[in-house]
This record gives C-alpha cells, sequence and structure tokens, in this order.
C-alpha cells in the first residue's frame, strides 16, 4: 500500500495527482523550484520540499534531488506526472533502487518505448501497423541516409529518437532540405534530451492523431480505455484533445484499441500507458509511439468512462488487479479538453510570460478545471507555458463543445496573453463541428480568422465602455471634492480623449459637455447612448443601441473588459507619449522573453544580411536571431544562457557607411 | 441640521419668464466665452497649428489630469475694448499631477500672445489668486511681449508680474515656466523669476534683445538659437533646467515637476457630508429675476446650493433683510450672509458684523450672495447711526481672514457693494451671474439725483431749468450707467473673477473652497466678538 506519495512534478498535474491521493488517503509531497513556491499545488500537498533552482535541468530533471527528497520525506512512492522525467527509465531504476515505488511502466518498458527505433521494432514485431523510417545517428546526412530517406518518401518527418513534444522534430518537403532539417533537429534534442539521435519517417498528410488509453496490472490484464483524437495541434502541440474520436468509424475503432493491446501486451506493459496512431483519410492507421505515463489529455478519458486514471496507476502500483470496472468499461457521452496556454496565436504563438492578476474559469455544470495556477501567480519562462485544462463532458459532442466553449469565454485571464479565443474560435468552428479535425486545421483555419469568430462583433464599443469606466472609476486621485463633476468645465467642454490600442488599433473616446447635453464619439463617430451604469468593476451602458455589459479592470497600463461576448485587453495610450529610451540605431530587441542559446558573433564581426547571430531559446522552440542587415557587430550585450525579457536589447549591428562615418 | 423647503413653482409664469431671460443672458455669454476660445481666428489658428503648435487651451487640457474639472478665469477679460475679448492669456485653476494649481498660458494666435492692459490685470491677478491661496502656478508661454502701442500704459505697472512671480517663489509657493515660443525681452523675465524653467527644442525663444537688436547695441551678429534657444539655455546659460523635445515632452516634464513638489494644502480637508442639494439647481434659472428691482428669497439660491440643502439659520428674525447661517458646500463648512431684501439696515449691518466674527472665531470660510441695493439712507436712518453701523460691518468685512467667497446674483449697488465684500474688498475668489449688475447705484436713481442737483442748482443760481436738455440728459446717463453696471463691463475689467452659470454656481464654490484650502483658513484673533 502507498501511504506517502512523492510528486515528482509541478504545477496543474502535481495538483491533479494530488486530488486523487488526498481522496485516497495517501499522503502528499510535492516538489518546487524557487519560481513555483507559490503555486497553489504547493500549498495542497501535505508537505513540499524545495529544489533549488528555477530551470528544468536544476530542478525537475535532477533524479538524485528527486529520490533525496522522497527519502527524506519517508515518502515509499513517487508519481512522475507527464513531461520532466515521467519516460526517463533511469529515474524509474533510481527509485526503484532507493527502495520506493515507481507509478508508473517498469524501467526497461520505458526504456524500450523510448528508443522510437526500438518501439518500431517492437510493434513491427506484434503485428501492429508501423510506418517505415530511418536513423540518422550523429545529425549528418550521407548519401546512404539520403538514399534510405528517398525510400521513406517525401514529405518526411524529422524526429529526436530520444524525445517528445514536438521538440527536435522538422517537415521536411524534398530531398534538397533534408540536411539543413536533420542538422536543427538534431542540435535541439542534443540540448534537450542529451542525445543527437534522429530518425526520418513518412509524414501522413492531414493525418488525424488518434490515441488509445492502455492499462495493465502485474497481473498480465491489460485492457484499453477507448480512444482520444488529439489532431488539433499547433506546432505538433497539442490544443484539442476529445474522446470519442468524430473521425473513424467503430469498426476502425475497434481494431486501433484491439492492436494498442497488443501492443502493450507484447511488451509486458504495467500501468497506465498511451498508445499513438496517426491516421489517414483512409482510416488506414500507423503506430507513432507509446507514451509510458498518464498523459495529459487523461480528463477526457476520465469524463467519459466515469473512471479516476490516477487512482488507477496508484492501485497497479500498489498491485492489485484492475478490477472489472476497469476491464469492463464502457463510454458515456463526449468529452473535450482545451489546453489554456499563455501564448498569442496572433503573434506566432509567442510565448507570454508575467503575473496572472486575475486567472478565474468559472465553474459550471459538466466542465472540470484543471488549473496549476491562480490569480497572483507569476508565469514564468521556464517552463511549459500552459496555465489549464479546461475539459466538459456533455451526452453528445456539440453539447461537449458548447459547454466548453462557455466556460472559456466567461474566463478572466488577465497579466498575461492567453490563447483562450483561439480555442473558442475552433471551437465555434463550422469544420470542427462536422469533426474534420485533421491536423491541419489550424493551417487550413488561420489562427486570425478563428480568434475573430470568439470576439464581440464590435467590441471596438468596449474603448467607450472603459472611457467611461476611466471617468467614473479611474481617475487620478484629486485634491478637490469628489462630488465635482467629472472633467468639469466652465468655459467651453472639455477636450481630453481617451486613446486605448485594441488589437494593434488605435481607438480615440471622446466624451464631452454638459447641463444634460453630453457628446460621445469613437473615431469621430458619434455614438448614441442611453442608460450607463458603471461601478469599480462593472459597466452596463446601452451604446449605439445594443447593450454592452462587462465586467472590468485595469492592471498597470491594460484595462481588461471581459464582455458578454467577448473579451478584450485595452493598453491605454499614455496622453503625453513615453518618453523614448535613447538606443542605438541597429539595436537587435528580443521577440519575446527567453534564454540566449549560441551567440554566435561576437564585437567587430562582419555578418551578412540574414546570418544567425545567436538563437533565443523559448516554450521549446529556437528563435534565430539574424542580422537585418550587412554591417559589423558593434556590441553583444548579452551571453549564453542568459535570461532576457522581451524587448531586450541582444546586440547591434552598424551598418558599414555609418561605421565610416 | 436644518433642512431648506421650498416654494419654488417651475409652472409658475414668473418662473419661466425668469428662465428663459437668464438663458438668453447665458447665450449672449457663451457667444462671447466662444469668441476667446477662438483665439485670433481660423487664419492665425491654422498658421499656428501648421507650426506644428498647439493652442493654450491645449496645452491646457494636456497639462491638466484627466477628468479633472478646469475652473477658467476672467475669459471675458478686456470684452469690450478695443482689445480681443479673454485679453490673449488663459487663466484658470486646474489639478496637475494631483495638486491644484493657477495656471496661466498666452494665447499666440492673439496678436502673438502680445500683453496689453488687460492681459496684465489677468495675469496679475492670477498672480495674487496663486499668493493668497498659496497655489503653485504653471505659466505656459509664448508670448510676444508687450503690446508697444500700448505700452505707457503698460510698461510701469508690467513690472509688477516679475515682482510677484519672485514674491510667490520667497513665500514658498513654487512657480514654473513651461516656454513654447518666445518670451523675450522683459518676457525673458517669466522663465528667469520662476522657479523652475522648461523649454522646447527649437521653439523656445528666450533672450533680452534678439539679432536686430542685438546687431543695433553692439554690432554683433548672432542668431535666435544662440541668443536663447532651449539647447543654449540647457546647456550654456543654465537657465533651461529642462530641456523639452517637443511640445508634449515639455507638458510631460510640467507634469513632473509639479508631482515632485510633495505639495501638502494647509487648510483642512471637507469635513462634512457632500450629499447633493435636495432640489434641482436648473432650477436656479427661474429664481433669479432678471429685474432686478423684484426681490428674491435667497434661501431658494442655497437649497440649490449647499450640502443636502441644510441650513442653520442664524439671528432668522432679526435684521432679516439679510440671511446669515451655517451650511456647507461639497463638505467645506461655511458661513453664508446672503442679502434677501436688498436694503441693508442697522439690524442687517450689526447682525452681518457679528456673524462675520463668529466666523473667524472658528475659522469658518465666508460666501457672500450679493443682491444688494446699498445701507438705507433717509433722516431716521441717519440720525440712528446707519454710517457707524454700515461702517462695523464693513470694518469686519476687512479685517477678517477667513477666506471670502462673493457671488453676485444680482444688483450690487452702493456701499453694499463694499459691506458684502465686493472686488475692493479681497475676496479670494469673486464670481458673478449673467445677471449681477455693479454701479455706485441703479441707473435711474443715479439719473435721478444728477437731475435733482442740477435742478437745484439752477434754481439757486436763479437760471431758468430746461425740462427737454434734463430729460435727454437723464436718459443719456441711464444708458451710460446701465451699460457701465452690465456683468459684461465689469468681467471686462476684472471686477470680478468670471461670470457663470447660476446652475454650476455650487460647483464653482467647490472648486473654489477647495483652493482656497490650499492655504491656512484662520480667523482674526484678538477680541472677542462684540455683541452689537
Amino acid at each position: 500500500m502507498i501511504r506517502r506519495l512523492l510528486v515528482a512534478n509541478r504545477a496543474e498535474i502535481a495538483e491533479r495527482v494530488i486530488r486523487t491521493a488526498r481522496a485516497r488517503g495517501t499522503e502528499t509531497v510535492a516538489v518546487f523550484s524557487d519560481v513555483d513556491a507559490q503555486l497553489p499545488y504547493v500549498a495542497a500537498a501535505d508537505a513540499a520540499v524545495r529544489l533549488a533552482g528555477a530551470s528544468a535541468t536544476d530542478t525537475y530533471l535532477r533524479s538524485d534531488l528527486l529520490v533525496d527528497a522522497a527519502l527524506r520525506m519517508g515518502a515509499d512512492a513517487v508519481h512522475p506526472g507527464y513531461g520532466f522525467l515521467s519516460e526517463r527509465a533511469e529515474f524509474a531504476k533510481a527509485c526503484v533502487h532507493a527502495g520506493l515505488t515507481f507509478v508508473g511502466p517498469p524501467a526497461a518498458v520505458i526504456e524500450s518505448m523510448g528508443s522510437k527505433i526500438e518501439a518500431k521494432r517492437l510493434m513491427r514485431a506484434a503485428g501492429v501497423p508501423v510506418l517505415e523510417g530511418v536513423t540518422v545517428a550523429d545529425g549528418a546526412v550521407t548519401d546512404d541516409v539520403a538514399t534510405l530517406a528517398d525510400k521513406v518518401g517525401y514529405p518526411l518527418l524529422v524526429k529526436a529518437t530520444f524525445g517528445g513534444g514536438g521538440r527536435g522534430m522538422r517537415v521536411v518537403e524534398a530531398r534538397g532540405g533534408l540536411a539543413d532539417a536533420v542538422a536543427a533537429a538534431s542540435r535541439e534534442a542534443e540540448a534537450a534530451f542529451g542525445s543527437g539521435e534522429v530518425f526520418l519517417e513518412r509524414l501522413v498528410v492531414a493525418p488525424r492523431h488518434v490515441e488509445v488509453q492502455v492499462i495493465g496490472d502485474v497481473h498480465g490484464t491489460v485492457v484499453h480505455l477507448f480512444e482520444r483524437e488529439c489532431s488539433i495541434q499547433r506546432r505538433h502541440q497539442k490544443l484539442l484533445e476529445e474522446s470519442p474520436s468524430p473521425g473513424i468509424t467503430s469498426a476502425t475503432r475497434d481494431a486501433m484499441c484491439d492492436a494498442a493491446v497488443a501492443a502493450a501486451r507484447a511488451i509486458g506493459y504495467v500501468n497506465a500507458g498511451t498508445v499513438e496512431f496517426v491516421v489517414g483519410a483512409d482510416e488506414q492507421f500507423f503506430f507513432l509511439e507509446v507514451n509510458t505515463r498518464l498523459q495529459v489529455e487523461h480528463p477526457v478519458t476520465e469524463l467519459v468512462t466515469g473512471l479516476d486514471l490516477v487512482e488507477l496507476q496508484l492501485q497497479v502500483a500498489e498491485g492489485l488487479a484492475l478490477s472489472d470496472e476497469v476491464t469492463a468499461a464502457r463510454t458515456r457521452g463526449h468529452a473535450i479538453e482545451a489546453r489554456l496556454y499563455a501564448e498569442d496565436p496572433d503573434d506566432e504563438y509567442l510565448p507570454s510570460s508575467g503575473r496572472l492578476e486575475r486567472f478565474e474559469i468559472p465553474r459550471s455544470e459538466g466542465v472540470r478545471v484543471d488549473a496549476g495556477y491562480a490569480t497572483g501567480t507569476v508565469v514564468g519562462t521556464d517552463y511549459d507555458a500552459m496555465l489549464a485544462k479546461v475539459i466538459a463532458w456533455a451526452p453528445t459532442r456539440l453539447g461537449a463543445a458548447r459547454r466548453l466553449a462557455a466556460a472559456l469565454r466567461g474566463a478572466r485571464l488577465h497579466g498575461v496573453t492567453t490563447n483562450r479565443d483561439l480555442l473558442v474560435g475552433v471551437l465555434a468552428d463550422d469544420e470542427f463541428e462536422a469533426g474534420g479535425t485533421d491536423t491541419a486545421f489550424l493551417e487550413r483555419h488561420p489562427p486570425h480568422t478563428l480568434c475573430s469568430a470568439a470576439r464581440d462583433p464590435d467590441d471596438e464599443l468596449y474603448c467607450v465602455v472603459a472611457a467611461i469606466w476611466q471617468r467614473l472609476e479611474d481617475r487620478p486621485r484629486s485634491p478637490q471634492p469628489s462630488g465635482i463633476p467629472v472633467a468639469w468645465r466652465n468655459v467651453g467642454p472639455a477636450s481630453q480623449p481617451k486613446t486605448f490600442v485594441l488589437r494593434g488599433t488605435e481607438h480615440v473616446v471622446d466624451i464631452s459637455g454638459a447641463h444634460g447635453a453630453r457628446r460621445l464619439t469613437l473615431d469621430d463617430r458619434p455614438i448614441e447612448f442611453g442608460r450607463v451604469e458603471v461601478t469599480a468593476t462593472t459597466a452596463d451602458a446601452v451604446l449605439d443601441g445594443r447593450t454592452v455589459r462587462a465586467s472590468i479592470e485595469r492592471v498597470g497600463e491594460t484595462i481588461y473588459v471581459d464582455g458578454t461576448f467577448g473579451s478584450v485587453a485595452l493598453t491605454i495610450v499614455p496622453r503625453l507619449g513615453v518618453p523614448a529610451i535613447e538606443e542605438a540605431p541597429g539595436s537587435l530587441h528580443a521577440p519575446l522573453p527567453g534564454a540566449v542559446r549560441r551567440v554566435a558573433v561576437s564585437p567587430d564581426d562582419v555578418v551578412a544580411e540574414g546570418d544567425t547571430l545567436m538563437i533565443l531559446e523559448a516554450m521549446k522552440m529556437e528563435h534565430a536571431i539574424r542580422a537585418p542587415r550587412d554591417g559589423i557587430v558593434s556590441s553583444v550585450l548579452v551571453a549564453d544562457g542568459d535570461q532576457v525579457d522581451r524587448g531586450a536589447i541582444l546586440a547591434v549591428v552598424t551598418a558599414p557607411e555609418l561605421e565610416a562615418t | 441640521m436644518a433642512v431648506l423647503t421650498t416654494s419654488v413653482r417651475p409652472t409658475d409664469e414668473r418662473f419661466a419668464a425668469n428662465r428663459d431671460g437668464l438663458r438668453s443672458l447665458l447665450e449672449e455669454t457663451d457667444a462671447q466665452v466662444e469668441l476667446a476660445r477662438q483665439g485670433g481666428g481660423a487664419r492665425y489658428l491654422e498658421r499656428h497649428r501648421s507650426r506644428g503648435r498647439l493652442t493654450a487651451r491645449e496645452r491646457i487640457e494636456l497639462l491638466i489630469d484627466a477628468d479633472s474639472a478646469l475652473l477658467e478665469l476672467s475669459p471675458l477679460a478686456a470684452w469690450g475694448t478695443e482689445f480681443h475679448v479673454g485679453a490673449s492669456l488663459v487663466t484658470g485653476i486646474g489639478v496637475v499631477s494631483g495638486v491644484e494649481c493657477v495656471l496661466t498660458a498666452s494665447d499666440p494666435t492673439v496678436r502673438g500672445g502680445s500683453i496689453n492692459p488687460y492681459t496684465l490685470r489677468k495675469n496679475l491677478r492670477a498672480l495674487e489668486i496663486a499668493r493668497v491661496n498659496r497655489l503653485p502656478i504653471v505659466n505656459l508661454v509664448e508670448s510676444g511681449g508687450a503690446d508697444l502701442p500700448t505700452q505707457g500704459e503698460l510698461f510701469v505697472p508690467a513690472g509688477r508680474i516679475f515682482h510677484d512671480l519672485t514674491e510667490l517663489s520667497g513665500l514658498g509657493i513654487p512657480s514654473i515656466a513651461l516656454v513654447f515660443g518666445n518670451s523675450t525681452a522683459g518676457g525673458a523675465y517669466v522663465p528667469g523669476m520662476c522657479d523652475y524653467a522648461v523649454m522646447v527644442d527649437q521653439h523656445a525663444k528666450v533672450f533680452l534683445g534678439g539679432p536686430p537688436l542685438v546687431k543695433m547695441a553692439t554690432g554683433e551678429e548672432s542668431n535666435d538659437e544662440e541668443l536663447g534657444g532651449a539647447s543654449m539655455h540647457s546647456r550654456v546659460s543654465g537657465l533651461c533646467d529642462y530641456f523639452a523635445r517637443d511640445e508634449h515632452d515639455a507638458i510631460r516634464l510640467g507634469r513632473q515637476i509639479v508631482a515632485s513638489l510633495n505639495w501638502r494644502k494647509l487648510g483642512p480637508g471637507p469635513s462634512r457630508s457632500a450629499d447633493e442639494p435636495l432640489f434641482d439647481p436648473e432650477e436656479l434659472l427661474g429664481i433669479a429675476p432678471v429685474d432686478l428691482r423684484v426681490p428674491f428669497d435667497p434661501r431658494e439660491v442655497l437649497a440649490r446650493v449647499v450640502d443636502g440643502s441644510r441650513f442653520d439659520e442664524y439671528k432668522a428674525n432679526y435684521g432679516t433683510s439679510l440671511v446669515t447661517g451655517w451650511a456647507s458646500i461639497h463638505g467645506y463648512p461655511v458661513g453664508v450672509l446672503a442679502n434677501a431684501q436688498g436694503v441693508l439696515f442697522m439690524d442687517e449691518a450689526k447682525k452681518a458684523t457679528e456673524f462675520i466674527m463668529l466666523a473667524n472665531q472658528t475659522d469658518t470660510p465666508l460666501v457672500f450672495l450679493q443682491n444688494t441695493t446699498g445701507y438705507m439712507v433717509g433722516r431716521d436712518y441717519e440720525q440712528a447711526g446707519i454710517i457707524k453701523d454700515g461702517a462695523k460691518m464693513i470694518n469686519a468685512v476687512t479685517n477678517s481672514t477667513v477666506p471670502h467667497l462673493t457671488v453676485m446674483m444680482g444688483a450690487s449697488y452702493g456701499a453694499g457693494n463694499y459691506g458684502m465684500c465686493g472686488r475692493a474688498y479681497g475676496p479670494r475668489f469673486l464670481f458673478s451671474w449673467p445677471n449681477a449688475k455693479m454701479a455706485v447705484m441703479g441707473p435711474e436713481q443715479l439719473a435721478g439725483v444728477l437731475s435733482i442737483v442740477a435742478r437745484q442748482s439752477a434754481l439757486a443760481a436763479g437760471r431758468p431749468f430746461d425740462e427737454a436738455a434734463d430729460t435727454a440728459q437723464r436718459e443719456a446717463v441711464e444708458a451710460q450707467i446701465e451699460r457701465e453696471s452690465h456683468a459684461f463691463f465689469n468681467a471686462a475689467r476684472l471686477y470680478d473673477d468670471g461670470i457663470i452659470d447660476p446652475r454650476d454656481t455650487r460647483t464653482v464654490l467647490g472648486v473654489a473652497l477647495s483652493a482656497v484650502h490650499s492655504n491656512v483658513v484662520e480667523g482674526r484673533r484678538g477680541y472677542g466678538v462684540f455683541r452689537m
């Protein structure tokens, strides 16, 4: 029996595991890095151990520290969650070696599935359909490799052999792009997973990503808990997951589930795992990989089967046999999960960081929220930018989509930019509704279009609401009596227009007049207004002949207006402008917060336009900082490993002619 | 506290007549104010803008806090004179970075913002308001200097501007100059005498003598920038403390300077409940008669001005032609003296004297609501000592040291103007309703007096009296006095601080009370309160 469980993970999944442990009476120990000390999961655990440092490599990837923490706190088991060390065989081994129960499959299984080549070999042997591939050990493309790649066929995919989550992954359209892609993927893989080995495989065009949840006990029972479809992805990062899959027939479903169980049996699988398949339009499916851990998207399975997968994991780890409830599991209704990320879909998915001034997602019927953050906590750049998962269940798929969209729409997310509008836009999309959810969905539907569908059609009026609210509730501290009318003038009307930036466009609101003759304009267009009721946190007005009801909050120079049909973040344009910081011409700015990697230039280097000067790594992605023109590097202001904020000056490249004068 | 009631019926014929009369007076006022706001007119405005410059009022709107109140002063200065209404200067009280300040801004679209005798009076009045109320002053400078044709009236008294600026500094009242353009010759002393000077790059021109004058004086060749540019004054002379890249930057710096003053008001803050009056201020338009011969009850005005219409009347049954009592406006406690039947008798004078002393005893500001035809004349009154009683009241008003605020609601004739704290008695602020009239006496009376005197003189000399000439003379005099007692005439000469919409009375008094509390509020001490 597991008495005290160390959860070797953070945020949302740590809290999720703790919830089940607490419900069953198992004590919990959390671990936290220095930047995570304030997150809710730390308080939710019975005890917590600090992991000094911030970066994943110093903390959650330190097997030794985690095992020490477990032993020090008297834990008898370790749950690895997902990501980090969850699929590292060495970690599982280290736990077992220290006398701790590892809540997951045996190390040998993790190891065999960790190598995609090995996994494929085993699957092929078990009769599971696989896509053929080629391994490239050292990132170099020889003629032999190129020939083999031709056999795999283009377009093909370059993937890190020891990795996942989209890292070290590249699409190659034709032979010409192979060498560069392999080199880049290999470098990323090396940095992320400690091995530069990559492999090439056939890319199924416009495929669906369908996976089967399996679970096995130590008594040899292996069953499946049906499938999840996770096709809506951006840059190989899943965004929306659902069960059942809307894109396969029940015959395909049965065949896939059977294949998954066969695969799991073949490798002696124990505990919860996931067999991932790629499914073509003809419903032919091929094995992709086995995830030897709990998946991010496990809640959709929980909501349709009524099972608690973490509970099952713990039972299996305790040596219990799978109950009838599990072996005879059936699904009921439909569940959809949305991953809420701190990122800007309108701006190349750039990650956003900062303090969550408000983080509220309404709990309503059929809606489950697995959040790792809360109001007042800080979203940093050290880890994945997922804030929460919102999962909705309903008897039908459309019902689940409606409930999920409503929950997301009603969420109040202030302080960071999120992908909420994109998620709502997908859920409201006709093709999504029709089940057309292949992995190219977001290529067919540009984020911009989806996001606008999630908005109030005339949310420029929210600028008017914000202006009225500012006049009445957000006035600067005044030495005059509060009863003096706002912007009162004895001579002529006041002229103090307010300017806000909404999605990159400036809008000007002007309110003037007195003695019952008020005038209101939005970008010089008169706005007729009726009832206007404003409190410190809300506004309820009739503008331009329609109601605008919203909750309002100002955070710094941003006003968040959460209206009934959409939310906007309005940036206040200062009346007198902000004095620009004097900076050298040719300064290169960080496009997003992140860590500097591989600074390739030093002062006085001559560079050509397009040369890569350094790499900025943030949120699993590498952004090349390139020379904007031919010139000379006049200064480099950062070094390898530096953490920089968005907008920080990284280097200065001066044009040669400037240098000459 | 006692709560006032009303007997005003908006459906009344007289109410409607009053309201229509006041509305048309307000329209006339607005038309004149609009002329002042338009400055030098479309052509000059366009030229000014084409140089990338903001207008005086635009500068002020950017300088003051967002959505804060602005009380413009003397907007009708120079009305009816040879100079443009407004006197090429905008002055007012506004809130800058959370501090109530006096603001002055030259209007460069009116003859280059040059200073004429009315500009001077308006400017000196603004400086006085800054001094007596202890308000920091921000000068937004772009002026071509003296209006040379009027230098005879201007040159000697204009020195007072610089005197007053530096006097403020000595009194611990900060002065700031934001120089947007010309500030030459005498004008160069404005940034010179201010505690802080901000100058706009390429626009500010601050020198005693420009290139032609220098050439004439010494033969030296020079240019504007080296004689008085922002860059030179920032780097070389040190006259400029803050170098501004453009107008917005200068205003931003001005706000920054005020924010750094760490300003604290010395008077107490509002201490009473500041609830709105129970009765609609709109009705004020129907209360004050345009025909000043018709008296009205000032309690009807108070019921629409003071907090919660609460008014504790003092000596309600004594000297009933003058209403006195305690109230609060926007939370500030005040004592009120308001004429009820126009005439001030002995009892009224004594009542006022006692009341003023009581206010001084408790450091309570006083509000004078004038509608007076003066002290009573006649044998009985002279013999009973009306002069002595009137003198008591004028003495009390003069030596009272609590802040006084005066509103002209109607007539202001004779020594009643003095006793009720007219301009010469130094009220901190004095505003007029557009129907107000101010003169030594009413036009008819004055013409009549002149006629009687002439008749007596003719009689004494045995000359025949020309009745026809007398009639013509009376009409002419009446017309002249009528013209000279008009609210615009008085506003033009800075005899008040502006004509206000009666409906704004509560707000104006609130802004003014807040401003006066920037200084210490302290009554006269020494003797006890004399029972008259």
